[in-house]
């Protein structure tokens, strides 16, 4: 029986299992990391995302570099994006890591370099110029550990994007909003209807930290979050991070999100479905929304209901307006476990392989979306999502400060406990006093 | 041509067979597999609890320290008070339930061995997949009350605090009443029905049979499913994980998903590792307890009087 107390000790030995394993792993040193038949062609694991349109670019680009190159291969395994965020930790714990190790940079990143777990790029990226010239510069920001290089950005820019239904603001009569007031004014406006005015998957915890990274921009300008990703002592403490606390819990207040929204999963896209179901009347998501809104917003997309934004700007603040958050770009990195021969062939993945011209126009024609290359205004200007891809191109080349994600940029253990406050925020179930007291207590850790 | 002949039997030179040889060996597989994967991962959970690691890099020996996070913070008592008011609401709910529907089930008639089946189907169904169903259904904009048209079903059911954690004890309740009933219908059918004829003669109703005569008989298996409820709420997971992941806030942050979110989401294995000691401590206090209270030992006679 699944309740029976068999069934604890089992999870009990599961839950241990992982850590034993990585303990005895840690000790041994055969995985498949580290096998290697003699004299045949070395193969380097590579572990990415499901999801389409991604997971067919990704394989797709992998299967070219395996036809090009019969002396070097990648073998690749797709997983499910919260299921590989646990499985690429577990694996790194047991000395299991794939050859390349697909991830978000930032903090996730810096606990691999600071386990040794990564190779050190930098000298790698300074032989290959041009490798790295061709990149968007500010895809590097969370690449970068100390100073030095650990990852190779790859993929797709994603900004975070205010997006509307255009419909819903006609038949309500109103303009989207410029500011934070028109913001606050248009809220009574769409309940009226019985509209919401956003749609917000607060289940999910980062869709809600998406409106603090940018209302903290907005009002007290990038150097905020700087101090504390920095680690300076009670850097929290900013009056304007409790100035955007308290804006957001009168947003909560005045129902400005959907009925039950803390219980709506991004993971199923409900939170999409109520904006081109014209449910909900505005949306602040990620631009990776846009491809699956085509997809499954029957006409809503294609025929020109979908609006979008940067995110409006707070009267008296100190942001620029053109700052955006998101992520700056998805990052391979090479296992320092990895045999000789299996970093060569990632390497060669990296020069010849990744975001090649095959892979640059999947990602803009079926993925609908920006891969981090330099000068592709050409290809995107003749995609059939032209107008929507430009606004995400100049966004992120024309943005003063491309910040990562919080819960990317900080480290795993001071992320959790953010994402635990601002569910506890929009919920109302902490005040914005004790959010910053409770945020101080893990800067740094 | 060789004729292979069956070696001869060797029999034992004592023919009253087994019953007075000890017969402990045959302890040994449950044993081993017990202590391979039990008492071992346990150990090492304890020994991991006073150290300090992320999960990836090394593990550095700690003293104390994940103790006294872990007892320091505010969320374990939250956790342990939730993880006890699930664990409460959802006996109060699911014994009455299953001993009416077992004593029910229990009698031998044919359209009671149909609806036994319907009863089971819960059963098949993993949790994950009776939290995502639940989930759908009640999905505040696209849920039950949107697809029948009824308006008081679009409740904020998994949106706000109270609300979720009866709707997880409901959920909690569906998927393992049919379990419970069984064992009561197991429970039932091992009265005599000889105590139920000398009530009868007696001029006993259904209802002073029923509190007279079964209730009482049923107490071990009572004790045995409250057992099983008890300690198997500690560790509702996958259920709770997938329903409402803790949330809304951390309304029903059950013990169990504060230790995967310390060990796994925070990269914090030392306190994790604290909380689940706490856990199986706690977990066998309960065992402990509810074998006292039903007084005795569980090896006695049942039958007497019979």
């Amino acid at each position: 029986m699944e309740r029976s107390p068999i069934s604890r000790r089992t999870f009990l030995s599961l839950t241990a299992a992982a850590g034993a394993g990585a303990a005895l792993a840690a000790c041994g040193s055969s995985g498949p990391g580290t096998s290697n038949n003699s004299g045949g062609a070395a193969t380097a694991s590579y572990w990415f995302l499901t999801g389409q349109p991604g997971e067919g670019i990704r394989q797709a680009a992998a299967e070219r570099f395996n036809k090009a190159n019969a002396d070097g291969k990648l073998q690749f395994t797709a997983f499910e994006n919260d299921a590989y965020k646990q499985k690429i930790k577990t694996a790194i714990g047991a000395g299991q890591a794939p050859t390349l190790i697909w991830g978000w940079g930032g903090g996730g990143l810096k606990s691999y370099v600071d386990a040794g777990q990564v190779e050190d790029l930098t000298g790698w990226f300074g032989e290959n110029a041009a490798v790295k010239d061709r990149l968007f510069p500010s895809s590097f920001g969370p690449a970068t550990i100390n100073g030095k290089i650990y990852a190779m950005p790859c993929e797709t820019v994603a900004p975070i994007i205010l997006f509307y239904n255009k419909k819903i603001f006609d038949q309500v009569g109103v303009q989207p909003p410029k500011t934070w007031s028109e913001v606050m004014a248009l809220v009574p406006k769409f309940n009226e209807k019985k509209i919401a005015p956003f749609s917000l998957a607060g289940k999910s915890r980062w869709t809600n930290m998406m409106w603090l990274e940018f209302l903290l921009d907005r009002i007290g300008g990038s150097q905020v979050f700087q101090s504390v990703f920095e680690g300076k002592p009670d850097a929290w403490s900013d009056p304007a991070v409790l100035d955007m606390l308290t804006k957001l819990q009168e947003l909560v207040k005045a129902n400005g999100f959907n009925k039950g929204f803390s219980s709506v999963d991004a993971g199923a896209n409900a939170d999409q479905a109520l904006l081109y179901t014209g449910k909900a009347a505005m949306m602040l998501h990620g631009a990776w929304t846009y491809g699956s809104m085509k997809n499954d917003g029957g006409d809503f997309v294609s025929g020109g209901n979908l609006g979008w934004m940067n995110f409006p700007i707070v009267e008296g603040g100190k942001g620029d307006p053109s700052d955006t958050v998101g992520n700056p770009g998805q990052y391979l990195s090479i296992s320092s476990r990895a045999t000789a021969e299996q970093k060569e062939v990632a390497k060669k993945y990296f020069k010849t392989g990744v975001l090649d011209e095959a892979e640059v126009k999947s990602w803009i024609n079926d993925g609908g979306s920006v891969p981090v290359v330099k000068g592709t205004e050409s290809t995107l200007a003749a995609s059939p999502d032209a107008a929507f891809l430009k606004f995400v191109y100049d966004t992120s080349v024309n943005a003063k400060v491309f910040a990562q994600s919080w819960d990317q940029a900080l480290s795993p253990t001071a992320a959790e406990a953010l994402l635990d406050n601002i569910a506890k925020l929009f919920q109302l179930q902490v005040t914005p006093q004790q959010w910053v007291t409770n945020m101080n207590g893990v800067i740094g850790k | 041509m060789t004729v292979l002949a069956p070696p001869p039997v060797a029999v034992p030179s004592s023919s009253t067979g087994g019953r007075s040889r000890s017969v402990s060996w045959m302890v040994w597989p449950a044993l081993l597999m017990f202590v391979a994967f039990g008492v071992v991962p346990l150990l090492g959970v304890l020994a991991l609890s006073f150290t300090q690691w992320d999960g990836i890099g090394e593990i550095h020996p700690a003293g104390l320290d994940s103790w006294k996070v872990v007892l320091s913070e505010p969320g374990l008592l939250h956790s342990l008070w939730v993880t006890f008011q699930v664990m409460a609401l959802s006996w109060l709910f699911q014994t009455p339930m299953s001993l009416l529907i077992g004593v029910f089930l229990a009698s031998h008639k044919r359209y009671r061995g149909f609806l036994a089946v319907l009863y089971f189907i819960p059963l098949l169904l993993s949790s994950a997949a009776i939290a995502i169903t639940f989930s759908a259904l009640l999905n505040p904009n696209f849920g039950l009350g949107t697809g029948l048209n009824v308006d008081w079903l679009n409740q904020d059911w998994l949106g706000q605090g109270d609300l979720a954690l009866g709707v997880l004890v409901f959920v909690v309740s569906w998927q393992f009443i049919p379990f419970h009933s069984l064992i009561y219908q197991g429970g039932v059918r091992q009265i005599p029905i000889s105590m139920y004829e000398a009530a009868e003669i007696d001029g006993a109703g259904r209802v002073s049979k029923f509190f007279h005569i079964t209730l009482p008989q049923l107490k071990y298996t009572i004790i045995t499913s409250s057992t099983l409820m008890v300690v198997g709420s500690l560790t509702f997971f996958d259920l709770i994980f997938v329903l409402t992941a803790g949330g809304p806030g951390d309304a029903t942050n059950v013990l169990a998903l504060e230790m995967y979110q310390t060990g796994f989401k925070a990269n914090l294995m030392g306190p994790a590792s604290a909380i689940a000691v706490i856990l199986v401590l706690v977990g066998l206090a309960l065992a402990l307890l509810l074998r006292r209270l039903g007084g005795g030992s569980a090896t006695d006679s049942q039958l007497e009087g019979a």
